[in-house]
């Protein structure tokens, strides 16, 4: 007992001392947190995210930091659970005294940081896509909202002349609100709903909604399945003879490295909507993979919310510069404030409803495992955190 | 398409997931059956299967590698299946508990072995083309029927992998053995069986027919370190549905569940059918908690 007290003792006494050694702008240096999974189930996803946070710190920093300071990195582990990204976020803005922190993945993770950083007056960039619905003054949020990825989406296939849509997606929020929202446009804009599925995550089985879609006959099919389902799914749709080229996919969660890792053989031919592709011409993207790849591997593939991660560094190491101080509420008062930056995404920048203004892309999987871009929205799209069709009347004004 | 048409492609579809049951659930049932052993890491023996099957298409790749590594995944299994039981169970065979727990931590570290050797996100084993075909009907009250080839070919394997076990456990010496075992084990042992030996060979059948039904299970779904977990519930449903330790249990299991999940999905999402299978199964063990068949062996008594 009485050893269990003292190493008790000593650890409170090693924790105080580490974080009483830790001020926060030290002699020429500024710190920031990148708070991903290291760990968990979303590992796979979130830990190349954080090599592109890394890899743009490490440039701002080689180019002479910000303010004359360079930024130091505190990289802490989400570990897929909402609750140790909150504590997380906590220790890394009490403890280490970050100035701002580069984020999440899941919106359960981020719903999980929002009050953190609302207590604390901190500033948090999200660089995922997702449901929107929500508005906080303490979020950057980056990653596209519903209509900048899934109403893009439904404008092309109208386009395309496609009459009427079948809905598939994974049993959790993301899909629910998307397809919530489509529905609404879906009937607006005088298409058909020929069904609408889901299937718990990571679900195995799709004979009775492939029967479905063999019975409703629908032009194309909206996909918002997530992960290791997509496998059995799009397996499961070829069994049946239903390839892409017969029966159109749009899928909002398959990317560069999710098609790489399921077989461009599946999947070749099929559709995704995001606002950005490895693909995407310019030489301010040439320049983004290429370094990359040479800090990351020859073979590595980058998708859109690397880049979006990626792109948060420089908006963020942008608006302290027109701010002049790393205090959070002075960064997204700038932040807002800047004009359209060059990036690997295009043109973008913040709304007032501190959404990114970006454009909207139609990529088909090549057989190389890469995206062609057949499509784009004719502009830089204003992000809505609140559909007007499907939530009238609620809006974000955060400045 | 006829409602017809429809109603009867649904119980086709009850079928196929029966199948897929039956390959995911058999060798689980075998080793409880004989050995009392819940083998968590049994899940992780169709994963396994799995990427034997990616291996031997990058060694045979055509039409044949499937075929080819049916084989191949059965004895890579079923060799593991032997090393696990020299070397955990079978040290453990009087403490059933500890062997929850050791077969768990053996499910976590294959887990991480196959991480680590092919990496996070999977490996792709596709269907040979010669089964990307589907069987129409295009007259009559089925017009508009389409069977995949690919689950008429899972059917087919599930039945054959199925009357091969029987036979054995039924035909031969061995399974003579085998029954004597699970009937009595201290008596067949006086009688001059080798229950050790037995014990041995059927947790490795166990466990190859799990690798077997890993490379059946990569034609219509994923191959990735944890794709074991998404089987594994499933499986445990079959056995205790069917009556711990049945062949036969386990085949009507299967068929029960995969019909009950095809019919009732006609009506309601995937998402609901799910609450109502374990509705169902959860009622059904009330009525009837030895399962669809009783087995009476000294094995499970006590």
């Amino acid at each position: 007992m009485q050893l269990k007290k003292t190493g008790f003792a000593t650890l409170l006494m090693a924790a105080t001392m580490l974080s009483g050694a830790a001020p926060a702008l030290a002699d020429g240096t500024v710190k920031v947190g990148v708070l991903q999974s290291l760990s968990g189930t979303m590992a796979i996803s979130e830990v190349p995210l954080e090599d592109a946070e890394l890899l743009a710190i490490s440039q701002i920093n080689a180019s002479g930091g910000v303010l004359g300071k360079q930024i130091v990195s505190v990289e802490e582990d989400g570990a897929s659970d909402p609750s140790t990204f909150a504590q997380k976020a906590t220790k890394l803005i009490q403890e280490d005294k970050v100035v701002t922190v580069f984020g999440g993945w899941t919106s359960s993770s981020r719903k999980a940081m929002l009050p953190v950083f609302q207590r604390l007056h901190n500033l948090l960039w999200y660089p995922v896509q997702f449901e929107g619905n929500e508005c906080s003054p303490n979020i950057m949020y980056s990653g596209a909202q519903p209509n900048q990825q899934a109403l893009p989406a439904l404008t092309w296939a109208e386009e395309k002349g496609y009459k009427s849509y079948f809905l598939i997606g994974s049993d959790y929020v993301y899909p629910r609100t998307a397809n919530l929202i489509l529905k609404k446009h879906i009937a607006h804009d005088g298409m058909t709903l020929s069904g609408e599925e889901y299937v718990p995550l990571g679900g195995t089985d799709f004979s009775s909604i492939i029967a479905e879609i063999q019975k409703s006959k629908p032009d194309v099919i909206i996909n918002t399945l997530n992960g290791d389902s997509n496998v059995s799914f799009f397996k499961q749709l070829a069994a049946a003879g239903m390839t892409p080229d017969k029966l159109p996919v749009m899928s909002f969660s398959i990317a560069e490295p999710e098609a790489k890792a399921m077989g461009p053989s599946l999947l070749a031919g099929s559709y995704t909507s995001w606002n950005y592709f490895q693909s995407l011409p310019g030489p301010t993207n040439a320049a983004f993979v290429s370094a990359y790849k040479a800090k990351y591997g020859a073979d590595a593939v980058v998708d859109d919310p690397m880049v979006h991660g990626y792109e948060d560094v420089y908006e963020w190491a942008a608006a302290v510069k027109k701010a002049g101080t790393f205090e959070p509420t002075a960064v997204r008062n700038a932040a807002v404030a800047l004009g359209f930056e060059d990036s690997p995404l295009g043109s973008v920048k913040f709304a007032k409803n501190q959404s990114m203004v970006q454009t909207g892309y139609i990529g088909q999987l090549q057989p190389d495992g890469q995206f062609k871009i057949i499509w784009q929205s004719p502009g830089p799209i204003m992000p809505e955190p609140y559909d007007p069709l499907t939530f009238p009347g609620k809006t974000c004004n955060l400045h | 398409m006829h409602e017809s048409a429809f109603l009867l492609g649904q119980v086709f579809n009850g079928f196929s997931v029966a199948s897929l049951f039956i390959l995911a659930a058999l060798g689980l049932a075998l080793s409880f059956g004989l050995m009392r052993v819940i083998n968590m890491a049994h899940g992780e023996m169709l994963m396994l299967g799995g990427y034997l099957a990616y291996l031997t298409l990058q060694v045979v790749p055509g039409p044949m590698g499937i075929i080819v590594a049916m084989p191949v995944a059965f004895l890579g299994a079923a060799i593991i299946g032997g090393v696990l039981e020299f070397a955990v169970i079978h040290r453990l065979s009087a403490r059933p508990l500890d062997t929850l727990l050791a077969t768990w931590g053996v499910s976590l570290i294959l887990q991480q072995a196959a991480r680590n050797m092919f990496g996070a996100i999977g490996v792709e084993v596709t269907a040979p083309s010669w089964l990307n075909h589907t069987v129409s009907i295009h007259s009559g009250f089925l017009s508009g029927l389409d069977l995949p080839d690919t689950r008429i070919f899972i059917l087919i394997i599930a039945a054959l992998v199925l009357a091969g076990i029987a036979a054995l456990l039924n035909k031969t010496r061995l399974g003579l053995y085998v029954r004597a075992v699970n009937q009595d084990r201290a008596t067949a042992a006086a009688m001059g069986v080798n229950a050790r030996l037995i014990d041995l060979a059927v947790f490795s059948l166990g466990t190859g027919v799990a690798g077997l039904a890993g490379v059946i299970l990569a034609l219509l779904g994923p191959v990735t370190p944890t794709v074991g977990q998404s089987y594994i519930v499933p499986a445990f449903l079959v056995v205790i549905l069917g009556g711990l330790g049945s062949l036969v249990g386990t085949t009507i299991a299967s068929i029960i569940i995969g019909l009950f999940t095809a019919l009732i999905e006609i009506f309601v999402d995937v998402s609901v059918a799910q609450v109502l299978l374990l509705l169902f199964v959860i009622l059904f063990i009330q009525i009837r908690p030895q399962g669809v068949i009783t087995v009476r062996t000294r094995a499970l008594e006590g």
